[in-house]
């Protein structure tokens, strides 16, 4: 073969193009085997719930799991929504207003997963310590959380999360 | 040594320190091959893309496989329908066990044509008979894993085959089956023991390789190789070649995935396994026909068995039961003719396995084993004494047969300019 410039063009044009084609095989066989380890259609299935919260006084707090973890529901009393309202914002590590963070007053919805490394806060029932602004404590690493489940005190980055739900009745709820 | 081999001072930093830079370079850049291999000598290599697939392929199963006799038929059901892509990584898994044995049984016959066997790779040859044994093993556990109709019955088959030893018989089998039956615990130990094989093979295969490179290919004359004219260095000329016949096989392989994924499997293991109820027609998987065959060609229990295995325990010693010297099959005129009689006689007795047991079928099949036995037994030996053999060419460079014994020159082509 001769190294004329325009064989030595072609052959860089083959090299090129031989390896972008093998690049795109590579990719083509990485998506499955990469791809299966994301949630299966089964997982999808289950990933919104409905909770009926009818029974649910006021003063009182229940835990569900949504999606392998702790959804807490809190029916507030008066005086927490007024605590709750009554925090200047812009104080707060995360800002937001307890309106932002709730779709009726009375009623609290957060994921119940510390912003931190991930433990489940005490709180939710009766006789568990609450923390210093009356809502939830991470007995993991010492994080507070008041009555709207907004970061107060200690190492947690973010709020409590707010899972996306929907009144499907004035009694029920639909998680996810 | 060479040290300025390697452009990269990291890699020569690594390479004075751990060689394994010199090592790779040795046996796969210019590992010296011999210049006239065809493409059979493509299989072995295939044979490790096999492997590999199998192992990156069943990896990704068990993460979501339950060996548990209540959720195994389920939980490969859930992967058919909801894993992401588990369709397609179960029918890869599923067609590249038959795929693996198409390979290494052309891989087999290759051998058995060119006398790859014969001294002094006898041990080469041995380790590859291992690997066969190894990989029916691993074939016959996998199969099980889905725990479908032929799944429990195969299992059942294959597992009471060891009640025909004298004696101990019926404690093995209660031992393999831990139980009275094939049951749970039969399942979860077939899961381990599928888990664990392929990386036994792996092990074996790297025996193979260290065995094989150690006086290099044999090639299509048979005749070794007599210096560097004889010779073409692994890197580019294999690899490229090797790489082309994956492509190609490759090309097969996704067609069958894709277009007749279930043309190799059996209908019935789609029913989930039931101890009360046998399928009315119970084959075993088309790579293990030729063996069902020669079990059930001999009337009787043990009798039966101990052909079975008697037929691969026969490649074992091969390599002292052919003693001619001359190893190509191209240079032996009588014994090519019994190589196709043989490669003949094993597709009949797949055919043969296939069929139900009973009238003319049991007859051949009768003959065919005990063809399969009369040429590893008598022909060989007697040919090594008698056969004719056509002569050697000097070298792999030198044609002294006319064009045919050369086919394939590889000298030099001039290429007009453009």
């Amino acid at each position: 073969m001769s190294d004329t410039a325009e064989n030595k063009g072609r052959r860089d044009f083959i090299v090129v193009a031989s390896n972008t084609m093998m690049a795109v095989g590579a990719g083509a066989v990485a998506y499955p085997l990469i791809n299966q380890m994301n949630p299966a259609a089964d997982t999808l299935a289950l990933a919104s719930i409905e909770v009926n919260i009818g029974a649910l006084a006021e003063g009182q707090a229940i835990t569900v799991k949504w999606r392998g973890k702790p959804v807490f529901i809190r029916h507030r009393t008066a005086d927490e929504i007024a605590a709750a309202n009554d925090t200047v914002i812009d104080d707060l590590r995360d800002p937001e207003s307890d309106a932002d963070r709730v779709q009726k007053p009375e009623l609290l919805v957060i994921q119940g997963i510390c912003t931190h490394l991930g433990c489940v806060p005490l709180g939710q029932k009766i006789g568990e310590v609450k923390g210093d602004f009356n809502g939830w404590f991470c007995p993991c690493h010492g994080s507070h959380y008041d009555t709207s489940g907004r970061i107060r005190k200690g190492p947690a980055p973010t709020n409590l999360e707010v899972p996306p739900y929907a009144f499907v009745s004035d009694n029920v709820i639909k998680i996810g | 040594m060479q040290t300025q081999k390697f452009k990269s001072p990291v890699v020569r930093w690594i390479d004075h320190r751990l060689p394994v830079f010199s090592f790779m370079h040795h046996e796969l850049h210019e590992y010296p091959t011999p210049k006239n291999l065809n493409y059979l000598w493509n299989l072995g290599s295939l044979a490790g893309l096999a492997l590999v697939t199998m192992i990156v392929t069943g990896i990704i199963l068990a993460m979501h496989y339950t060996p548990h006799v209540d959720h195994a038929f389920q939980s490969v059901e859930r992967i058919m329908r909801d894993v992401n892509q588990g369709w397609l990584i179960r029918y890869i898994h599923m067609n590249g066990a038959s795929f693996f044995f198409i390979v290494v049984y052309i891989h087999i016959f290759r051998g058995l044509y060119y006398g790859s066997y014969k001294a002094p790779r006898e041990l080469l040859w041995i380790l590859g008979v291992v690997i066969l044994l190894l990989m029916m093993a691993t074939a016959f556990m996998g199969y099980v894993l889905p725990w479908g109709q032929m799944s429990f019955w195969g299992a059942t088959v294959i597992t009471n085959l060891f009640s025909a030893i004298p004696g101990i018989g019926e404690s093995i089998v209660i031992w393999l089956w831990g139980g009275f039956s094939v049951d749970n615990p039969t399942l979860s130990r077939f899961f381990a023991l599928h888990y664990l094989m392929p990386f036994l093979i792996v092990g074996v295969v790297i025996l193979h390789i260290i065995a094989l490179h150690r006086f290099g290919s044999n090639n299509p004359l048979g005749i070794d190789v007599n210096g560097n004219q004889d010779t073409l260095p692994f890197h580019p000329y294999y690899t490229t070649k090797d790489m082309f016949g994956a492509m190609v096989f490759l090309t097969i392989f996704a067609s069958a995935i894709f277009f007749y994924p279930n043309f190799l499997g059996h209908p019935d293991n789609y029913i989930p396994a039931n101890p009360l109820q046998t399928p009315a027609h119970i084959v075993p998987e088309w790579y293990f026909l030729p063996f069902y065959a020669i079990l059930r060609a001999i009337p009787d229990k043990l009798g039966g068995v101990l052909f079975m295995f008697g037929a691969i325990a026969v490649l074992f010693v091969l390599p002292w039961l052919d003693r001619s010297p001359v190893r190509s099959g191209r240079f032996r005129p009588v014994f090519k003719i019994f190589f196709w009689l043989l490669l003949a006689d094993c597709v009949l007795l797949g055919w043969l396995g296939a069929k139900p047991a009973e009238g003319i079928y049991v007859i051949l099949s009768r003959l065919a084993t005990a063809w399969y036995f009369f040429h590893f037994l008598i022909v060989l030996p007697m040919l090594s004494l008698v056969e004719k053999t056509r002569p050697l060419p000097q070298s792999i460079s030198t044609p002294v047969m006319g064009g045919a014994a050369m086919a394939g020159s590889s000298a030099p082509r001039e290429k007009p300019n453009a």
